[in-house]
This record gives structure tokens, C-alpha cells and sequence, in this order.
């Protein structure tokens, strides 16, 4: 079978691919600042004192980051909707439980990532912080995590990359991301080559540009030496 | 161009430059070193003493000059009666000839002792297991070693990692060796049982050495040649009694005033 | 409850098979990553420069795009290319060259962190290029890249259940299909969440023995 490359069929399909391309990016988005969301509240229940709470949330982050992301989307996209009340069908909706799935997931790499920046500020500034007198909210507000973020922020970064790269496993519940479209495209046409290759390069080329910003946000980010 | 009753000279440095970017750290070095001569050279820190080791160990290329072993150009060959740069062969071929004892002994930290001393030999000399083995325990036994041949180099002392480096460098049996500040990184009483070795290894064969180091004491008493290096050039090269008592620069004299005092 | 047990032990035989698939698509893969982690990650250090270049699209390709997107390009495209490919083949091989591009880092940082000390100590015992990288610089590399390793053998498992999507009866597509059988989503998912968990331990079991067997005699303390 002679195959030939389609430009024309390339500049057609361009325009559907660049629409879901933007539920791409939407999922994305919303996932991500869930997971800054939930990695901090892991990140505080770990850091508790009582060993009831830390010891769970521990094996929470464990289990979470040790098993399929893929899973975890079935489990929610089948079971909320019939455990939980249903808010004006808002878990019916595949996208938003797809946001869900993506959010829980990667809340268990952010809060990783917290933990190493918190790690990472020296026992003396906690200690200066006591002399001061200063309230435990403060204490965090104004010298832990200012000292504590910049400095992890390629990291997370770098996790809002990979989340990216994982937006199309939500074609499994049929949200309409690019994967999904490029798919129906090569099924109804039976052009898969153009579609798919498409698909590739479009996540190519932004995770190239976001991993070159992040490369130039570690220069500026890197705190000077204590 | 030699003499042809006599032998070349083992090593032979001819205008030889190194610089790395602007800095000029060799600066035209030209000597002869016959074989079976202890050389030691000494000199300020930065002067280019280790740079010369350095490049004869083919571990820095030069940039400028020939290094001649044994009469035959380390850097250029011949091929078809026109000088080219040397190929890799050709390099490995002299370089067998040459070994290197370093300041931070560079041992093979996932390498038990015996293996850091044997290693060499099967694999690059082609000694059966047996051969390389008999060999590196004779060695081990001369630094005084024979109870560590089942360490790992990381449960050993400075003293101690340094005698094993000495012993694999000696079981390649080079015809030069070249000892650079070996004694620099260890602790101050330990220094001493190394500059003996060094001396033990001087009076038992005719093995060819070069000495960058610190220490005048066996450099005045202990080499049959002194070299003193500043700012890349050799400023005096020299007679061990005469460079101590009778210096002939100026820069000579300041340095080992400096020095000896220190050392005192 | 007593109920939910009965169910999910009468549906792991079934599971088991699935299981089965998974477990070699993880060695495949696993195996596969490995060999293009040294090849690339020792190719984008060569100093010869298509080599060095081809090295760094395959690393920049393959980390740059989704997984699943790999996968399906390489099960519904290929056999366009006149290749084709078993859900089985494409899996094994999709999972090794995408953990294999950021194996290669690792390899390649691991390679560049072994002290310089070490090239000069071989080099002045005149072994061979080939030699110096095999008896002297690897085997202490190798300490140091087990653990990140372990991280990407942890991802490569997670990314078989992807596998299902093209349609291959492993764990996941297995599962699946239970589920819409028997519609008991809970207890069909919980299971292999659980089982995928036990995989993912034994993953990190077998890569700690490695990093405490390479490491014998070495005190990554004061390494010289």
C-alpha cells in the first residue's frame, strides 16, 4: 500500500484538532491548580503531630503515586456519581470528573514537592521565628513559605508538564481533548497518520517552550546562598 | 640527530606551551632527562609543575612543542615520511611506558585492593589472573599492605590509599613514573612513611621519576636533580646540594627561604 | 462485606491472567528501557556530533510527547507505514522508549558526576576507552542511578494500563471488563489499585537490593 503525507488534509483537520486542543489546555489548567491545592492540604495533614493523621495521609500520597492514573479515572468516573449526591449532574460530567482524577493524582507529586521545600528551610529560621514570638500562622506565612516555594518551582513546573502529557488519557472517558478528536478523525477517515502525528507535535512543541521557560525560571528562582 | 653511540634521552621536552585560554601555564620548557634519573620539581603553586606531568601523562594536550619518549614524539607520528598528529594507537603504545601516582590517589572505590592492583595488569598488560595477582601481592607486601587485600579502599587511611596507588602503579612496571604532590593531601605524620617508599622504590630498580613536591627535605636529599619552576619556565635546574646551599636566581632563593622556613 | 470478598476472590483468577500480561509488558518494557537509557544517555555525551544529535531528539521526542499519544501513533499509524504491530509489541516497545528518554538522563548525569579523578587514574593505567567506561565508570555510576531509576520503572508500570486503550487484555482491560458486567466498580478497581500497589513495592524492593548490593565497600561519604 502506497501511503502519501496529506497536506490538504492537514490544513482540514487543523482547525478541529486546535478546538479540542483547548479542553486540552482547560483540563490542564483547572487539574493543575487543583493538585497545588490538594498537595498542600497532603502536605499539612502529613506534617501533623498525631500519627492518626500523618500515617494516613503518608500511605495516601504512597498508594496514589504507586498506582495507574488511568485506574484511579475509572474508579472516579464510576463510582461518584453513584456514591455521592449528584450537584445538578456535575459529576456526570466527564470533564469535570477528568479533572478530578488528574488533580488527585498529581496532588500527591506537589505535595512531594512542598515537602522538599519545607525540608529545605533551615531549623534556624523556624528557631529565629520562635524568638520573634511569632504566632505559628505567621511563622508559615511570612518565613517558611516564601523561603520555601521559589525555590521548588521548576519542579512543580515540571509537573505541570507532565500532567499535560497526561490529559489524554481522559479520551478513556470520552472528554473531547485533541487525543479524543484526532481519534474519532482517524476512525471516521481513516486517516490516522496525519491526525495522530498532529497530535504529537502540537504536545512537542509546548512542552519544548515550557520546558525552555522553566530552564530560565531556575536561574532566577535559585536563592542566594545562606 | 643524536648521537647514534648514544642513547636518546627517555624523556625530552622541546618548546613545549600549554595554555588554557589566556593563561600561559608552560611557557616554552626545554630539558633532557636521562633514564634512570630522580627528578624532583619544585615551585610555587601555580607555577606548572603538575601541568608538565600532566601533559607527558597525555591527561592535558599541549599547545605548543613536541614531548619526545624514548626518541619517539608522544603527540605527532609519521605517516608517509610527514609528521600528523598521533593517533590513538600510537599514544597508547608510549603511554604504556609511563604511570602516575596522584594527589588524591584516584583508587577504583567499588574495587576491593587486590582488584585496584590487578585490574590494570590483566586487562591492559594481558597478565593471566594468576601472573597479576602473584605480582600485585609482591607489590602490596612491599608497601606494607599485605593484610588489606580484601579492603575497599574507603576503609583504608590517606596513608595507606596512597601506598595502595603506589603499588598499582608500580605492578604496570613503567619505565617512568611520575609522583605528582602524593604527599599533599595527607595527614602530616603520615607523610613520612610515603617519602620512605618513595626512597625504597629509588634504590630498588632503575625506573625513571618525576617528582612534583612540597617537601625539600627529600628533595635535596633523596633526588639527583632539582627543578625549579616559576611562572611556567624553569628557572634553575640544578644539582640537589648546589640549589639548597647556593641558588643561582634570586626567584630560587625567595622561594626556598620562604619554603624552608615553613617547613622548619 | 462478607459478600464483597466472596465476589472479589472469585473474580481473581480472572484478574490473574490479566496480571500476567502486565507483568511482562512491565519486564519488556523495563528491559527495553534500559538498553536505550545507556544507549542514549552514553550517546548524547559522544563527541561525534550526529550521534550526539540523534541521541537528544529521541530524549527530546519522547519525553516532549504524552505516552498515550506515542502509543496510539505507534498501533494506528505503523500499519499505515506498512509495519505491522501486535497491542502487545507496540506496548512493550512504546513503554521502553519512553522511559528509556528519561533514563538516558539519569545515565548521562550518573556518568557525569563520577569524580575526574577516575578518568585520570584509568587513563594513566593506559586502559582502553571502552575499558575505562566499563571496569571504572560505570559500575560507580550505576549506585547512583539506581534510585531515580526506580521512579521511572514505578511510572513504566503505571503507564501498562494504558495498554488497555489499544484494546490489550491486561489488568486494567480485564478489570474493565468485569466491571461492565457486573457493574461493581468498587470492588473490581479497589483490587487492582491494590495489586498494582504490590507490583510497585516489589519494584522498589528489588531496586533498593540493587542500590545496597552495587554499593558494597563504597563510603558515599568520602568517595575519591
Amino acid at each position: 500500500m502506497e501511503w502519501q503525507w496529506d497536506w490538504a488534509l492537514v490544513g482540514h483537520i487543523l482547525p478541529e484538532l486546535a478546538r479540542a486542543f483547548r479542553v486540552t489546555i482547560a483540563a490542564t489548567v483547572f487539574g493543575f491548580s487543583l493538585a497545588l491545592v490538594g498537595g498542600l492540604l497532603l502536605t499539612i495533614l502529613r506534617r501533623s503531630r498525631w500519627k492518626i493523621i500523618s500515617w494516613p495521609a503518608h500511605f495516601t500520597v504512597e498508594f496514589i503515586r504507586s498506582t495507574p492514573l488511568l485506574v484511579q479515572l475509572f474508579f472516579i468516573y464510576f463510582v461518584l456519581p453513584i456514591q455521592l449526591p449528584d450537584f445538578g449532574g456535575m459529576f456526570t460530567s466527564a470533564f469535570v470528573t477528568g479533572v478530578l482524577a488528574l488533580g488527585l493524582h498529581y496532588s500527591s507529586y506537589t505535595s512531594e514537592v512542598y515537602r522538599a521545600g519545607i525540608d529545605g528551610v533551615p531549623k534556624g529560621q523556624w528557631e529565629a521565628a520562635a524568638a520573634l514570638n511569632m504566632s505559628r500562622g505567621r511563622t508559615w506565612t511570612s518565613v517558611v513559605l516564601p523561603q520555601a516555594i521559589p525555590p521548588v518551582l521548576p519542579a512543580l513546573g515540571n509537573y505541570l508538564i507532565a500532567m499535560f502529557k497526561d490529559t489524554p488519557l481522559l479520551y478513556a472517558i470520552s472528554v473531547a481533548e485533541v487525543l479524543t478528536a484526532a481519534y474519532q478523525i482517524g476512525s471516521q477517515r481513516f486517516q490516522y497518520v496525519e491526525a495522530f502525528t498532529i497530535v504529537g507535535a502540537l504536545f512537542l512543541i509546548v512542552s519544548l517552550i515550557s520546558a525552555w521557560l522553566i530552564r530560565r525560571m531556575e536561574r532566577w528562582t535559585a536563592l542566594p546562598a545562606q | 640527530m643524536s648521537d647514534s653511540t648514544e642513547k636518546p634521552p627517555i624523556i625530552r621536552f622541546q618548546g613545549l606551551e600549554k595554555a588554557f585560554g589566556d593563561l600561559k601555564v608552560l611557557q616554552g620548557i626545554d630539558i633532557d632527562i636521562p633514564e634512570g634519573q630522580c627528578v624532583s620539581i619544585i615551585g610555587p603553586s601555580g607555577s606548572g609543575k603538575s601541568t608538565l606531568l600532566r601533559v607527558l601523562m597525555t591527561l592535558e594536550e599541549p599547545t605548543g612543542g613536541r614531548v619526545e619518549v624514548e626518541g619517539e614524539s608522544l603527540y605527532t607520528m609519521k605517516r608517509n615520511g610527514e609528521e600528523v598528529p598521533a593517533s590513538r594507537a600510537h599514544i597508547s603504545r608510549i603511554r604504556r611506558k609511563i604511570c602516575m601516582v596522584f594527589q588524591h590517589f584516584n583508587l577504583f572505590p567499588h574495587m576491593k585492593v587486590i582488584r585496584n592492583v590487578t585490574e590494570a595488569p590483566i586487562h591492559v598488560l594481558g597478565l593471566s589472573k594468576r601472573e597479576a595477582r602473584e605480582r600485585a601481592e609482591s607489590y602490596l607486601e612491599m608497601v606494607g599492605l599485605s593484610d588489606k587485600l580484601n579492603a575497599y579502599p574507603a576503609q583504608l587511611s590517606g596513608g595507606q590509599k596512597q601506598r595502595v596507588a603506589i603499588a598499582r602503579a608500580l605492578a604496570m612496571r613503567p619505565k617512568i613514573m611520575l609522583f605528582d604532590e602524593i604527599t599533599s593531601a595527607l595527614d602530616p605524620e603520615l607523610v613520612g612513611g610515603v617519602l620512605d617508599l618513595l626512597r625504597e622504590i629509588k634504590e630498588s630498580g632503575d625506573m625513571t621519576m618525576l617528582i612534583v613536591t612540597h617537601e625539600m627535605k627529600f628533595a635535596r636529599d633523596s633526588s639527583d636533580r632539582v627543578l625549579f619552576f616559576d611562572e611556567g619556565v624553569i628557572r634553575e635546574d640544578s644539582d640537589p646540594k648546589r640549589i639548597f646551599t647556593n641558588p643561582e636566581h634570586d626567584r630560587t632563593r625567595q622561594f626556598l627561604d620562604t619554603i624552608l622556613s615553613e617547613q622548619a | 462485606m462478607l459478600e464483597s470478598l466472596e465476589f472479589i476472590v472469585r473474580i481473581l483468577p480472572v484478574l490473574f491472567q490479566g496480571l500476567l500480561i502486565t507483568i511482562q509488558l512491565t519486564l519488556g518494557g523495563i528491559f527495553l528501557a534500559i538498553v536505550m537509557s545507556f544507549a542514549a544517555g552514553l550517546g548524547k555525551l559522544s563527541k561525534f556530533f550526529p550521534l550526539r544529535w540523534l541521541c537528544i531528539a529521541y530524549i527530546e521526542v519522547f519525553r516532549g510527547t504524552s505516552a498515550l499519544v506515542q502509543l496510539f501513533w505507534f498501533y494506528y499509524v505503523l500499519p499505515f507505514l506498512g509495519m505491522d504491530i501486535t497491542a502487545f509489541q507496540a506496548g512493550v516497545i512504546v513503554l521502553g522508549l519512553n522511559a528509556g528518554s528519561y533514563g538516558a538522563e539519569v545515565v548521562r548525569g550518573a556518568i557525569q558526576s563520577v569524580p575526574k579523578g577516575q578518568y585520570e587514574a584509568a587513563i594513566a593505567l593506559n586502559f582502553t576507552p571502552l575499558q575505562r567506561l566499563w571496569r571504572i565508570i560505570i559500575p560507580q555510576a550505576v549506585v547512583s542511578m539506581i534510585p531515580p531509576m526506580g521512579t521511572i520503572f514505578i511510572e513504566l508500570l503505571k503507564n501498562t494500563a494504558l495498554a488497555a486503550l489499544v484494546t490489550l487484555g491486561e489488568l486494567t482491560f480485564v478489570a474493565r471488563q468485569i466491571r461492565d458486567d457486573t457493574l461493581r466498580t468498587t470492588e473490581v478497581f479497589g483490587t487492582i489499585l491494590i495489586i498494582y500497589f504490590a507490583v510497585a513495592l516489589c519494584i522498589t524492593a528489588v531496586m533498593r537490593t540493587g542500590e545496597w548490593w552495587f554499593s558494597r565497600g563504597l563510603d558515599r561519604g568520602g568517595i575519591r
